[in-house]
């Protein structure tokens, strides 16, 4: 392992020319600008974010009348807020639901692909890098064609098949809105997974597997004792990210909501914020509610962060 | 690279049984020839799963293929009741009508310029920080590390308020700078984390060997180890950009006048205009189509390393 012995060697044996000898100086020159842009852009706003969130800040505030602190009434507040858990259990419902119906057809995307001929897998291949690249707005815009309510191709697909969808609007229902976006979601996400689980298994050798099949073992005994142990770690961290990611989704909602919904039926986390903030300047409260996301990510990704730090070390 | 040295590495139980044997992993069973499982190609369950696999195929891209297909079809053609499935008889003018639009270019040169500006200052930071962090063991380097790996993590959606606040007081809303700063310090610590990967995979040896031939230290890393790190540059640039290219929460949060608008932006607005009045999807897909193609080419190009970054350490292959 060339990386770990790079490492170790440079602590235990003394070289000729060594980068340290260049001063103890050196590598904190480096690091500089990277931390430098990354306290103006996120270290400050963070602290001012965190400051503000205990505050009372809102419209009268904004033309320079000075904030009262408050200490945590805002929190109070928003957790007493019967539309503040509404909005969590929306999102914790969505983010949950879409993580898993992701993984799971992410998994099977990837057993398909690790099970067909090279051809099919290749054509299987390109069809997902290119939902993948997809930027996320241009595929909201395609998405909002399809499923548009007068001319798209879904009703009238649905219609043609016999079933009644002329002119049926799929973002009235706040369900079949986080349905929809549930799908996109989907659509857009599978592919990092079926990718990556399916670099997973190409490391679950073919011969072991037919030493396994010699011996009597069934598909399913064969998939729980050989491949799902091998493919566990993989499977673990992306559930992981799609939990994350699927936490904080933001663009594909607020762009549906463009297309006209009721913002405060289909708001999840992100885009109460974004209304709380941008929309009816609380700053007050927009900044309590983004310190919970914040706290709720920073808690999700420590497990992520913790085996990207082993990965460091190694 | 760390993820392909491991593979030899880190033999588990079953990776030691087969060392050795196993051409390559990512060679599929039946391209072995002469091995028991070569006949499997013929079974009807290989068959069926093939089909299964094209019709997949085929309703993943749909999407893509629609934007196309609409890109190319005049309006007339979309507004009728039955979808035409294919372009025949299509043409670019929805291309030319929004590229003489007039808000497209602005939109544009907008993109352009942040993302520019984004790749430069993210790679050049990102470049000497993954330096500190690949060749010196420092007080403050794991702190350093830890810093990266959970600020990548943190949401937009809970820090744009803030931003928007900071930029605010910088009299900064609605400039490329302004944004940019932003996007620089989004996408700084993934970049660090990536271009460690290259970094380390450069021996140090190499530049002590040219050093000891002569080089002075800063001859010896141009000469030496930077022609090296050229393929993880290019990738971690072409990520930056995507990111830069791509990124709407903070540009809706920053950018509010309609001047300055960067074109996921300036395509929200198209989709905006579709709730109150007739929408020429001809021009919308056309329009999403040339902010997607460039993206799609560059994407292609990077993917790879990109997964790897995301989940190296549980994926060794």
């Amino acid at each position: 392992m060339t990386t770990q012995n790079l490492v170790l060697g440079q602590a235990d044996r003394p070289r000729p020319v060594r980068p340290r000898k260049r001063g103890r100086s050196t590598p904190y020159l480096l690091v500089i600008p990277a931390c430098g842009i990354l306290i103006l852009a996120l270290g400050y706003p963070l602290v001012w974010q965190f400051i503000t969130s205990m505050q009372r800040f809102g419209l009268s505030q904004q033309f320079g009348q000075p904030p009262e602190f408050v200490w945590f009434d805002n929190y109070v507040t928003l957790f007493t807020d019967p539309y503040m858990w509404t909005v969590v259990a929306r999102s914790l419902a969505f983010c949950l639901v879409t993580a898993a119906v992701t993984m799971a057809i992410g998994t099977l995307m990837a057993l398909l692909m690790n099970a067909v001929h090279t051809a099919v897998r290749i054509t299987l291949q390109i069809s997902m890098l290119l939902a993948w690249a997809m930027p996320v707005v241009a595929a909201m815009t395609v998405w909002n064609w399809l499923i548009d309510w007068r001319r798209g191709v879904l009703n009238s697909v649905l219609t043609g098949m016999g079933l009644d969808f002329q002119n049926h609007n799929w973002l009235a229902n706040p369900l079949s809105f986080f349905f929809v976006a549930m799908v996109i979601v989907v659509w857009m996400s599978v592919p990092f997974v079926a990718f990556s689980i399916f670099a997973g298994l190409t490391q679950v050798s073919t011969e072991v597997l037919e030493a396994a099949q010699l011996d009597g073992a069934t598909l399913s005994q064969r998939l729980r004792f050989i491949i799902v142990p091998i493919i566990r770690p993989v499977l673990a961290i992306i559930l992981l990210l799609q939990v994350i990611w699927d936490l904080r989704v933001f663009t594909q909602i607020r762009l549906l909501q463009d297309v006209g919904s009721i913002a405060s039926e289909t708001n999840l986390l992100g885009t109460y914020i974004y209304q709380l903030g941008v929309g009816s300047s609380d700053f007050a409260m927009a900044s309590a509610v983004s310190i919970f996301v914040l706290v709720l990510t920073v808690a999700l990704s420590w497990f992520y962060v913790r085996s990207m730090l082993k990965e460091d070390e190694s | 690279m760390t993820s392909t040295v491991y593979s030899s590495g880190q033999s588990t139980g079953v990776n030691a049984l087969q060392a050795g044997s196993r051409p390559r992993p990512s060679d599929p069973p039946t391209r072995r020839p002469g091995s028991r499982g070569g006949n499997r190609r013929f079974r009807p369950g290989r068959i069926a799963l093939g089909v299964v696999g094209i019709v997949v195929s085929l309703i993943w891209v749909f999407p893509v293929y629609w934007m196309l297909n609409s890109s190319l079809l005049p309006n007339v053609v979309l507004q009728s009741t039955t979808p035409t499935w294919l372009p025949f008889g299509g043409s670019l003018d929805n291309f030319v009508a929004v590229f003489s639009g007039g808000t497209f270019l602005p939109a544009l040169g907008m993109s352009t310029a942040i993302a520019i500006i984004t790749v430069v200052f993210c790679l050049f930071f990102a470049f000497l920080g993954a330096l500190a962090i690949s060749r010196f063991r420092f007080r403050g380097r794991k702190a350093f590390v830890l810093a990266v790996l959970l600020i990548q993590m943190l949401p937009a959606e809970g820090l744009f308020i803030a931003q928007y606040k900071l930029m605010g007081s910088l009299n900064m809303l609605n400039s490329i700078v302004g944004v940019s700063i932003i996007y620089i310090a989004a996408v700084v610590p993934f970049t660090i984390w990536m271009l460690r990967g290259f970094v380390a995979g450069v021996p140090a040896d190499l530049e002590e060997a040219g050093m000891i031939d002569g080089l002075s230290r800063t001859q010896a890393f141009m000469r030496i180890t930077f022609p090296l790190l050229a393929p993880g540059l290019v990738a971690s640039g072409v990520y930056a950009f995507l990111q830069a290219w791509n990124e709407f929460t903070v540009a809706l949060v920053l950018l509010q006048d309609n001047s300055s608008q960067t074109l996921p932006l300036w395509l929200r607005g198209f989709i905006q205009a579709s709730a109150s009045r007739a929408t020429d999807w001809g021009q919308v897909m056309a329009a999403s189509t040339m902010v997607a193609i460039p993206v799609i080419i560059f994407f292609l190009f990077v993917q790879g390393r990109m997964t790897s970054g995301l989940v190296s350490g549980a994926v060794k292959g």
